[in-house]
């Protein structure tokens, strides 16, 4: 491999007088020196100073959420300045004259006084929520693409689980600080988790009482949320965040397949100087994006609502978009409740609002047990694999983003009502057929896309890819000419792993006696058999070799129209996957 | 990927990936315009540096904006923005931005773009220290006594349990038990409606037909008059304040209705003589999680709630039409006091507001 004479030729190659470097590090010398003799990290540190880190925009997502939660963690230390955690009664006098003289919660007030009357307030303000907008969507877009990717096989589950309670901490601590300014929607959002929490059997009431402090509202909620919005959860969030980086760094990050990459090592930019720069240039772009936005969209305009009043509510009502499923939920939920022995259990609450949510973090948490319990595959995996190549996965995927959507779009029912002209009703009577039909259809219709993406990746293994070029045979039949893609993208698309499926009984133990396999056997092959049955497998070598040898034959019919017609194959740094995208050559 | 990798030692390798095309090795670098052309590197150079000097540019300019724009009242201005806001954030997130686009635009033309390859190591440590760990493990184990010792072992299982007790039994301050709280409100006979903004007592024949009115028991709104706050006063009515009121209109708070009486059905849990020429009282609490109700579909007498869009009909008893809500909405009954106005027959026959548990009542 040329990987070690590359590692020479990147020190020459990086640009900078000789002498300068020769200078700083004299003192750059002491400094590590000084450090080191009390600290004692060169020896961490010699490794780690040059740790490869591979390179693909779609690494970028999870850098998103971090540099994210950074700006939240300054945004947010900024408000506590001014920021007043009480719902003790005030009346305002400030400069927002249309709510002058009303009375409203000190909290409400603060919020107030932080919009208008401190300068960058409501800049930081808007840089602070839009920021956690941000921090959660790039979590969700960063765990889609671990798990398009097979990202989270082993070794890496625990990571795949930390990422996971991640996303419920992140969901937990912006419904935590939506509630805080105490404005009219908030008020009604904590309502909401009110009925939510006494619909809890047996001891929903004790603990709607012990969230309040008595009955709602009370007036200890937003002291409660406070300390937890600003201490309790950022602190876990930072310690999972932690350790989170620290498995990242010790299982080193995966890598797509390719000329050069293997299970067995990892090719990239060294994180000093190039990663590092890039990273930190990043976060950079991440803050300053935040204060664009904070500067220029105006979002959640408290003063537009009002102080929140038990009485009141705005027509339209929603919550932040990250909670838009659990609202769907509910709002399709059928009306059931069931009274018993003198005592209401509302399933219409209670499911939407606890079991589901629940169900379904625990589900996306189990798939990396789940897979690996159907394939019994228990090497560690480094390489990514396309989504395509795993299309039980993707399809899994594509039809919850699918229920994702609908359930946001059912959560936004009376807004498609009013923007399309429809009947609240019947949307909502389509919303509770359509979360069990139109995610098996999706489910279906990616899994047959997967597929077929698949056949024409073989197809352009064996018989190159399509230039475009329509030749016309001496018997006049027509046929388009195809050329062969380059030794890099033919390696590049057979690097995956052949599927296997598991037969039940076909386990042999150390005596080559066939096992059993357990009871759950038979469930195991028919899943087996369900998520790679159809797949498509790369070809053999020998295959490859005749499709060639077919290749050249009909070449030497096209005899007489050179390469030179075209050009993508050559050009350069371009992979062949790209070509997929640019419409399939 | 069937079980033949089940050796213990085979179990944390990579998979080997069957290749029926060998792998060409990583391709050769490439070199940039910046490595080889001296003039497009101090071009570059230049880009990077003049990135920086924009930075300091827009943080000089954001200390102007701070001193010199003013923010009282900031919506008025700059489409509803604020000009102070707009100039502060836009300077800031500049100033930000060129920071971030100068180094990576360093890194991308002048820094090393040659690709390095490390090799991976399996996460697994080592079958030795593997064995050490164990070792040294049950060796602790082992000198500590506990597996000999099951007395010592159960009952320090024991009193780490019943230390948990301690730590559960300090949050039981949290807040008072429930009691019958939920099931009462402030109605109760002879109560009087008033207007929610103005506090003021409503007399039926100030409703038309068709009227909706979102009222109050008398003493959750301070009258905006004083006259009616001390004939208030002189009657016993107590105004409440603070975290009462609040929790109060949680649960008292009322819509009234007027319609043609010959459109209202009555029946055992809203009977003919709880309403007043065909005025209604409906709690105003969503039976579903609560959200106070408030829009108005004029002709069917519907009542929609914006939260999740359950729908009461107010002619049928509060009978739930549409949506997640399982219960009709209560009704208070109403009558016409000695002096004119509407007052309460009774308080609620039965809890406003969501379910919950403890809940006894269809
Ligand atoms: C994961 C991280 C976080 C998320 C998702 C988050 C989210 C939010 C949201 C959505 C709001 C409402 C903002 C508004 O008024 O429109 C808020 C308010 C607030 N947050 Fe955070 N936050 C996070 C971390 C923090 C941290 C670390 C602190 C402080 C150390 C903090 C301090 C505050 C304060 C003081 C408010 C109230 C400000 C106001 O209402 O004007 N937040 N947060
Ligand atoms: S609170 Fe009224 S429908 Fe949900």
């Amino acid at each position: 491999m040329s990987s070690t004479s590359n590692v020479a030729g990147s020190v020459a190659s990086t640009n900078g007088t000789t002498a300068s470097t020769a200078k700083k590090q004299g003192r750059g010398a002491k400094v590590v020196g000084w450090a080191d003799e009390r600290l004692g990290l060169a020896t961490a540190a010699k490794k780690n100073l040059r740790k490869v880190f591979p390179d693909h925009w779609s690494f970028m997502l999870g850098e998103i959420a971090l540099w994210s939660f950074v700006v939240l963690l300054i945004t947010g230390v900024f408000l506590t300045f001014w920021f007043k955690p009480s719902m003790a009664e005030v009346q305002y006098f400030g400069s927002y004259s249309e709510l002058n003289g009303m009375h409203m919660s000190e909290a409400f007030k603060s919020t107030l006084d932080i919009s208008f009357d401190v300068r960058g307030g409501l800049m930081v303000r808007q840089m602070h929520h839009w920021a956690a907008m941000l921090f959660i969507a790039a979590m969700l877009v960063h765990m889609a693409r671990v798990f398009l990717t097979g990202a989270f096989r082993k070794p890496r589950e625990i990571n795949w689980i930390i990422g996971g309670v991640l996303i419920l901490l992140g969901i937990v601590e912006g419904f935590a600080g939506y509630s805080l300014p105490d404005d009219l929607l908030s008020g009604t959002g904590l309502r909401i988790a009110d009925g939510m929490v006494k619909s809890t059997p047996v001891v929903g009431t004790y603990m709607s009482f012990f969230m309040f402090g008595g009955e709602f509202p009370g007036d200890v909620i937003v002291p409660r949320l406070y300390m937890a919005h600003i201490l309790l959860i950022p602190g876990l969030i930072l310690a999972l965040i932690a350790a989170h980086m620290l498995l990242l760094v010790y299982h080193k990050h995966t890598q797509w397949p390719g000329p050069g990459r293997t299970e067995e090592n990892v090719v990239g930019f060294p994180m000093l100087p190039v990663y590092m720069a890039k990273a930190g240039g990043f976060f950079f772009i991440v803050f300053g994006t935040c204060a664009l936005m904070g500067g220029l969209l105006t979002i959640n305009p408290v003063w537009k609502y009002g102080p929140y009043d038990p009485s009141k509510v705005t027509a339209g009502s929603q919550p932040d978009w990250y909670m838009g499923i659990a609202e769907g939920m509910l709002r399709i939920m059928p009306p059931w409740e069931t009274h018993l022995w003198g005592h209401t259990l509302s399933w219409n609450i209670f499911v939407p609002g606890e079991v589901l949510p629940i169900v379904l973090l625990a589900m996306v948490l189990a798939w990396p047990f789940l897979e690996a319990w159907v394939t019994g595959d228990k090497r560690e995996h480094h390489l990514l694999q396309r989504p395509r190549n795993a299309p039980v996965r993707t399809a899994f995927l594509v039809a919850m983003m699918s229920l994702y959507g609908l359930l946001w779009a059912a959560g936004g029912n009376d807004v498609l009502a009013v923007l399309f002209h429809l009947n609240l009703n019947h949307i909502t009577y389509f919303m509770r057929g359509a979360v069990f039909i139109i995610p098996v259809l999706v489910f279906i219709f990616t899994k047959r896309w997967c597929i077929s993406l698949q056949r024409h990746d073989n197809e352009k293994l064996l018989h190159g890819y399509e230039t475009g070029i329509i030749m016309r045979s001496p018997e006049g039949g027509y046929s388009e000419r195809h050329l062969p893609i380059s030794e890099e993208s033919a390696y590049t698309l057979t690097a995956r792993d052949r599927d296997e499926i598991y037969v039940q009984g076909s386990d042999v133990d150390e005596n080559g006696v066939a096992a059993p396999g357990g009871k759950l056997a038979g469930l195991r092959a028919k899943l087996s058999l369900g998520m790679f049955g159809d797949n498509v497998q790369k070809p053999t070598a020998e295959e490859l070799e005749e499709g060639h040898h077919h290749a050249e034959e009909e070449h030497a019919l096209e005899a007489g129209l050179d390469h030179s017609a075209d050009g993508h194959q050559f050009d350069g740094r371009h992979e062949v996957e790209g070509e997929a995208l640019r419409g399939g050559h | 990927m069937s079980e033949n990798h089940d050796a213990e030692s085979s179990n944390n390798l990579p998979a080997p990936i069957e290749e029926p095309i060998a792998n060409p090795g990583l391709a050769p670098h490439k070199p940039r315009p910046t490595d080889i052309d001296p003039r497009a590197e101090r071009r570059a150079e230049r880009q990077v540096a003049a990135f920086f000097i924009a930075s300091m540019v827009c943080a000089v300019l954001f200390c102007v904006a701070y001193f010199t724009l003013d923010i009282k009242d900031e919506t008025d201005t700059f489409i509803g923005l604020g000009a102070s806001n707009v100039a502060l954030g836009a300077t800031l997130g500049l100033a930000l931005m060129f920071i971030g686009i100068g180094i990576i635009h360093w890194a991308r033309k002048l820094m090393g773009d040659v690709e390095i390859s490390e090799q991976r190591h399996p996460a697994a440590s080592s079958e030795e220290d593997r064995e050490a760990t164990l070792a040294a493990l049950s060796a602790g184990l082992e000198e500590s006594g506990i597996g000999r010792r099951p007395l010592i072992r159960n009952t320090m299982i024991g009193a780490l349990g019943f230390v948990g007790l301690p730590l559960i039994v300090g949050l039981r301050d949290l807040g008072p038990l429930p009691g019958k709280k939920l099931e009462r409100t402030v109605w109760k006979k002879d109560t009087r409606i008033v207007r929610d903004v103005t506090g003021t007592p409503v007399r039926p024949e100030q409703l038309e037909v068709g009227d909706l009115m979102n009222a109050q028991p008398e003493g959750l709104v301070t009258p905006h008059s004083e006259e009616i706050e001390k004939e208030g006063h002189s009657r016993g009515v107590e105004y409440l304040e603070g975290v009462d009121l609040q929790v109060e209109k949680s649960k008292s708070s009322v819509i009234l209705l007027r319609m043609e009486p010959k459109d209202q059905t009555f029946s055992k849990r809203s009977p003919e003589n709880w309403s007043v020429n065909g005025i209604v009282a409906f709690s105003k609490i969503c039976t579903h999680v609560g959200c106070p109700i408030s829009l108005n579909e004029q002709q069917s007498h519907h009542l929609l709630c914006p939260c999740h869009q359950s729908t009461f009909d107010l002619a049928d008893g509060g009978r739930v039409v549409f949506g997640p809500a399982a219960r009709p909405l209560p009704q208070l009954p109403l009558k016409i006091s000695e002096d004119g106005y509407l007052v309460a027959q009774s308080g609620f026959l039965e809890p406003v507001g969501p379910s919950y548990w403890e809940r006894d009542s269809e």
